[in-house]
């Protein structure tokens, strides 16, 4: 039997064992994978990023309760989360301990926890995270909160994967903001700054609001998504944003919260709600999407295309190049061009 | 090697506070180039065997240091078994008196160890659990 029938089903022990497919790249998890696709973009999926020890998994663990248990006016969400952290570099070996803070949510049939490690993986993420993310979706959890590594270099990985993305930072990292360096502003929807009951909050916040001031929400769009976020005007207005004739532009809000004692919860809760509905109401959701499945298929054709023509050729013509260009005698350009012509 | 990762499962369950043991053992496993979901303290039988679900581990490690295994293990491994999880290999650390370890071992328990056990031979055992349970 195939082993996306009981997922689809909801049996949670064959989601977990087909998880495990997936992160090993097996032929039955990309079989498995492809009967599910068609089940799948529907869930809300948020990013949750931010330097190590800032209390990422604290917040996962309070926002997975909060929408658990959400105001009498809202319906419960069923909720995934994907858990990254590092591999050694040296054994290959890791431990993931993202689980300790998010003991509240045992035994809620409603939520699935999956730790995983980023197995050589630089970007904050495993190659596989995508997938294993695709696979909760289709198994109907329809908000995946995923934590990646939290090395504090710009983890734009995230961005690409996530609808939502949050960036954590904590006061007391430093003098200053560390993360701010890396860029990492920019890929924001919305930042927290957790552990408000420390002291340098303010300081912390006031770091925040001015680098986002340089950071203008516009240019960050366009530069992301600069194919295709010309040509798409924002056609519905939502009451959410602004006054009537301005652009549907998200500025990301900065938001305290002291995740070991549930303050400031709701608040996020309600801003990532609120993003999506921006990003539906917009049109950005489906650039987005459009983007990131663009990205995708490239990345597969040409992965594709170059194991195709690799196999076309006898191995010796490919090493005698390659041998030039060790040899300085060919540029890699020129050796692609060579390899190319000859081909034919 | 065979190429897949040995995950497996840290846990502290039990109410006595100290994880220091289990912290070491997690460690060696990782060393070894294991995957290795820790927990953390004070977790339940049926947290146990939940994040053992969820994770899909191939082992897991239970450090008991309060006395209280003859009733934690037993309910553990019912819970594993309650899942479809027979696969999963269970062993223990801790202070586990050497009367109760025949009667761990007939429940289905691999391995029990006690304080001053070599890492080495724990990790020998959990990959040979392990590989016994993928070849049969
Ligand atoms: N004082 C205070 N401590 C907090 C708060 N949130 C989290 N912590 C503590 O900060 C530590 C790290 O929290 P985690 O949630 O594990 O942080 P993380 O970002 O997931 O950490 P990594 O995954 O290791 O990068 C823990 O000891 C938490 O108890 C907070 O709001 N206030
Ligand atoms: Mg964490």
């Amino acid at each position: 039997m195939s082993l996306a029938t009981p997922v689809l089903e909801g049996n949670r022990l064959a989601l977990a064992r087909l998880l495990t497919q997936i992160e090993n790249d097996t032929e039955a998890g990309r079989v498995a994978l492809n009967e599910l696709y068609p089940y799948t973009g529907k869930a809300h999926l948020v990013g949750v990023t931010g330097a190590p020890g800032t209390g990422k998994s604290s917040l996962v663990n309070q926002l997975a309760r909060y929408y658990r248990h959400p105001p009498e006016t809202e319906t419960a969400l069923k909720i995934g989360i994907v858990a990254v952290d590092p591999s050694s570099p040296f054994t290959g070996g890791a431990i993931l301990g993202d689980r300790v803070r998010m003991r509240d949510l045992a035994g809620d049939p409603g939520v699935f926890i999956r730790s995983m490690a980023s197995r050589g993986s630089l970007g904050g993420l495993a190659t596989t995270t995508a997938s294993i993310v695709q696979v909760m979706d289709a198994a109907g959890f329809e908000m995946i909160l995923i934590e990646t590594v939290g090395a504090g270099q710009a983890e734009v990985e995230i961005a690409r994967l996530a609808h939502t993305t949050l960036v954590i930072e904590a006061p007391g990292l430093g003098d200053d903001i560390q993360a701010i360096k890396a860029g990492i502003l920019e890929i924001a929807d919305i930042l927290v700054i957790n552990k408000a009951d420390r002291p340098g909050v303010e300081n912390a916040e006031r770091a925040l609001r001015g680098n986002l001031e340089l950071a203008h929400p516009s240019k960050r769009l366009i530069n992301m998504y600069s194919e295709t976020a010309h040509h798409a005007a924002p056609t519905v207005a939502s009451q959410h944003f602004q006054g009537e004739n301005s652009e549907l532009i998200w500025s990301p809000p900065i938001l305290k919260t002291i995740a070991t004692e549930g303050v400031g919860i709701a608040e996020v809760g309600l801003e990532i709600l609120r993003h999506y509905q921006y990003l539906v109401d917009s049109g950005e959701l489906k650039r987005r999407e459009k983007a990131r499945l663009s990205a995708e298929l490239d990345l597969l054709l040409q992965a594709t295309l170059v194991q195709r023509w690799r196999d076309s050729i006898p191995d010796n013509r490919y090493q005698h190049v390659l041998g030039q260009i060790v040899e300085r005698k060919l540029s890699p350009w020129q050796a692609v061009q060579r390899l190319l012509s000859q081909s034919t | 090697m065979s190429g897949r990762k040995i995950r497996g499962l840290v846990a502290k369950p039990g109410l006595d506070g100290h994880d220091r043991g289990a912290k070491v053992v997690a460690r060696a496993l990782r060393d070894s180039g294991m995957e290795v979901i820790y927990t953390g303290l004070r977790q339940t039988p049926e947290m146990i065997a939940e994040a053992a679900l969820q994770e899909d581990v191939d082992v897991v490690g239970l450090s008991i240091l309060s006395g209280a295994h003859m009733a934690l293990v037993p309910r553990i491994l019912e819970l594993l078994k309650a899942n479809q999880q027979d696969n999963v290999r269970v062993f223990i650390g801790g202070i586990i008196p050497d009367e109760d370890v025949p009667r761990l071992m007939e429940i289905g328990v691999v391995g029990v160890y006690g304080p001053g056990t070599l890492t080495d031979d724990i990790i020998r055992d959990v990959r040979s659990a392990v590989s016994s349970v993928s070849s049969t």
